[in-house]
């Protein structure tokens, strides 16, 4: 079987390396993130406070998490900030990273800024804009704009865009270099050919950059996307969820159910629903991009 | 020339980037946005910076601040006579005790978590074989959970093994969600080592484990790097599995430190916006040592 994959064989046998290479990555991926996985499945069809004994609950949970409008309410706020979180995020992302991809001195200067969120976690990050956010000691007061000195975090109707804004605080740089990345890689033939033609800035971007960014697009929306199913952190220490539950997406409410009301086997039914949205959303993007993608890794390099 | 000439040419520059095209890149006068200044995007660059800059501003002051000034001076201007006592403050509750916990459970889990991958990317992209096609498939959906989803059966597991409140309770599931991502940004790297290399060491009568150190892994250097930081900033930062799997201030990281001291110190917010700065300044020391290398290390995996 050997002989017959190796053409430029020259008489060495290569059976390639060993399974073993991956057995202890396996291991662990097995361990850790498979066995939970169909442990999350059993434990939605169980009782169980968190300490005490496990029983059998049957669908009891799932009739449970399904009629509860607090879960439908969950679904509701997770699909709004996945989708105006990525409606905010994509365009400044792309924007920015075309921008900083210039090679003038004050771009990379600015560059150097634009970057200082991706070394905060998000708790740092969602306890400074808590401060800040304060209507009597934050910035409305300090600017004096007393539009600005709103209950941003109290008032259900403006919390949920409040969040969307930190998100964005906080994951527009990753994007933004990954998109500086990809810009640099335009060849610089493809500008001057447009520029003799007359081709201005903007058509310039529309004609060039964007259809030339088209994988890193995806890739970056990929990760913005399946990435919003995690934003647990930032909300948690935001917002807890609240006011009343207009921030509660749905792995904090996950979260909360299962670790402050103690009721696990809920939480478990509430975890294979976002497993089943993470690989729903997954398949869809991948769909999105074709299969076209492993050519253009090649070409890029 | 008509109009669908002219568009007709950039197209045919993609699909074949000639060297001629790329050593151009590098000529100064060449290089993109360089021709007129470009107002509109240097306003939405200032702009952003003030965004940017503004939260970051307004803690580094805060932390500066007298509790009292606090409550009785401008929120963005800065202090008249500056104080490190909030610093003090937070260094006097146990915050080296988390920094070291941070730094143990980062480096337990990163170094793991370079050794795995590295192995199992060269096997899955040198090998073949159903075990190994398996293996490689199994990683590739794995990128689609959410880690949250598992943490009740994680948390139960860890219990159960006796791991609760212990920071191997934190290293051991944060390897197992880095491995998937891990493994594909390598793979990607090891595709490009040429097979003529590997078959002329093999020729040489070298064993694949002696490839794997001796020529593999310098090649993906970068590629290790790029998991190496960003996985590092992802355990160094995480918040959920300190919250679910650990419980006593003995077992404390960092993030969840800034929580405990948000509820300890209340309404002491310059002490707590302390010790948001005292949590970020090891990675900010990095950033200014190592910038460009951390930059270009966290995308030169994704760029591709």
């Amino acid at each position: 079987m050997t002989l017959i994959t190796s053409k430029r064989h020259r008489g060495a046998h290569d059976a390639g390396p060993s399974g073993w290479f991956v057995a202890p990555a396996l291991v662990f991926f097995v361990i850790f993130a498979v066995v939970p996985l169909v442990g999350v499945i059993a434990l939605s069809l169980a009782n169980w406070n968190g300490i005490g004994a496990i029983t059998w609950a049957g669908f009891a949970n799932w009739a449970k998490v399904l009629v509860d409008p607090v879960t439908g309410n969950a679904l509701v706020v997770t699909a709004k900030i996945m989708v105006f979180s990525y409606i905010v995020q994509a365009p400044i992302s792309i924007l920015l990273g075309a921008f900083v991809a210039g090679k003038q001195r004050y771009r990379a200067l600015l560059a150097v800024f634009y970057f200082i969120p991706l070394l905060l976690s998000s708790a740092a990050v969602a306890i400074a804009f808590k401060a800040l956010l304060d209507p009597n000691f934050g910035l409305g007061a300090g600017l004096g704009i007393p539009a600005l000195a709103q209950d941003w975090l109290g008032n259900p109707d403006l919390v949920l865009f409040v969040v969307i804004f930190v998100i964005a605080w906080q994951f527009v740089p990753f994007h933004t270099l990954i998109y500086q990345g990809a810009v640099r890689q335009i060849p610089a033939s493809m500008y001057e050919a447009a520029r003799l033609d007359g081709a201005g800035t903007i058509a310039q971007f529309f004609h060039i950059t964007l259809p030339q960014l088209k994988y890193t697009i995806i890739t970056s929306s990929t990760l913005m996307v399946v990435g919003s199913l995690t934003y647990f952190d930032l909300i948690f220490i935001l917002t807890a969820g609240g006011p009343g539950y207009s921030t509660r997406l749905l792995p904090l409410h996950m979260y909360l159910t299962g670790f402050r009301s103690n009721d696990m086997g809920a939480a478990a039914a509430l975890g294979v629903i976002l497993v089943v949205i993470g690989l729903l959303l997954a398949l869809m993007l991948q769909r999105l991009g074709g299969k076209d993608r492993s050519a253009n890794q090649t070409e890029g390099a | 020339m008509t109009a669908t000439q002219t568009r007709a040419e950039p197209r045919t520059a993609a699909s074949a980037p000639t060297p001629r095209a790329a050593s151009a890149g590098r000529s100064p006068e060449a290089s993109r946005g360089v021709g007129r200044p470009n107002f509109l995007a240097g306003l939405g660059g200032w702009v952003w910076l003030a965004i940017i800059i503004l939260p970051v501003y307004y803690v580094v002051i805060t932390s500066l601040k007298k509790q009292s000034d606090y409550f009785s001076t401008n929120p963005l201007l800065p202090p008249t006579n500056p104080t490190f006592e909030n610093y003090a403050l937070v260094l006097e509750n146990q915050f080296v005790r988390y920094l070291i916990n941070s730094a143990v459970v980062t480096v337990g889990s990163v170094i793991p978590i370079l050794l795995v991958s590295f192995m199992a990317s060269y096997a899955l992209v040198r090998g073949k074989g159903r075990f190994i096609n398996g293996a490689n498939t199994l990683f590739l959906l794995g990128l689609a959970i959410p880690i949250q989803a598992t943490i009740v059966p994680i948390y139960f597991m860890i219990s159960k093994a006796g791991l609760y409140d212990s920071l191997l309770a934190l290293i051991l599931p944060s390897i197992a969600f880095a491995i998937p991502l891990s493994v594909i940004i390598l793979n990607t790297f090891m595709r490009n080592v040429p097979t003529e290399l590997f078959e002329s060491m093999r020729l040489d009568g070298c064993s694949h484990w002696q490839m794997l150190w001796r020529l593999a892994l310098p090649l993906t250097k970068p590629a290790l790097m790029t998991v190496g930081i960003y996985q590092g900033l992802q355990v160094w930062n995480g918040f959920l599995f300190p919250l679910v799997l650990t419980q006593s201030p003995d077992n404390r990281v960092l993030p969840l430190s800034l929580w405990a001291f948000q509820g300890e110190f209340t309404i002491n917010i310059p002490a707590i916006l302390a010790s948001v700065i005292l949590s970020t300044l090891p990675l900010l020391a990095l950033y200014l040592v190592g910038r460009r290398q951390l930059l270009s290390g966290l995308t030169a995996g994704f760029g591709k």
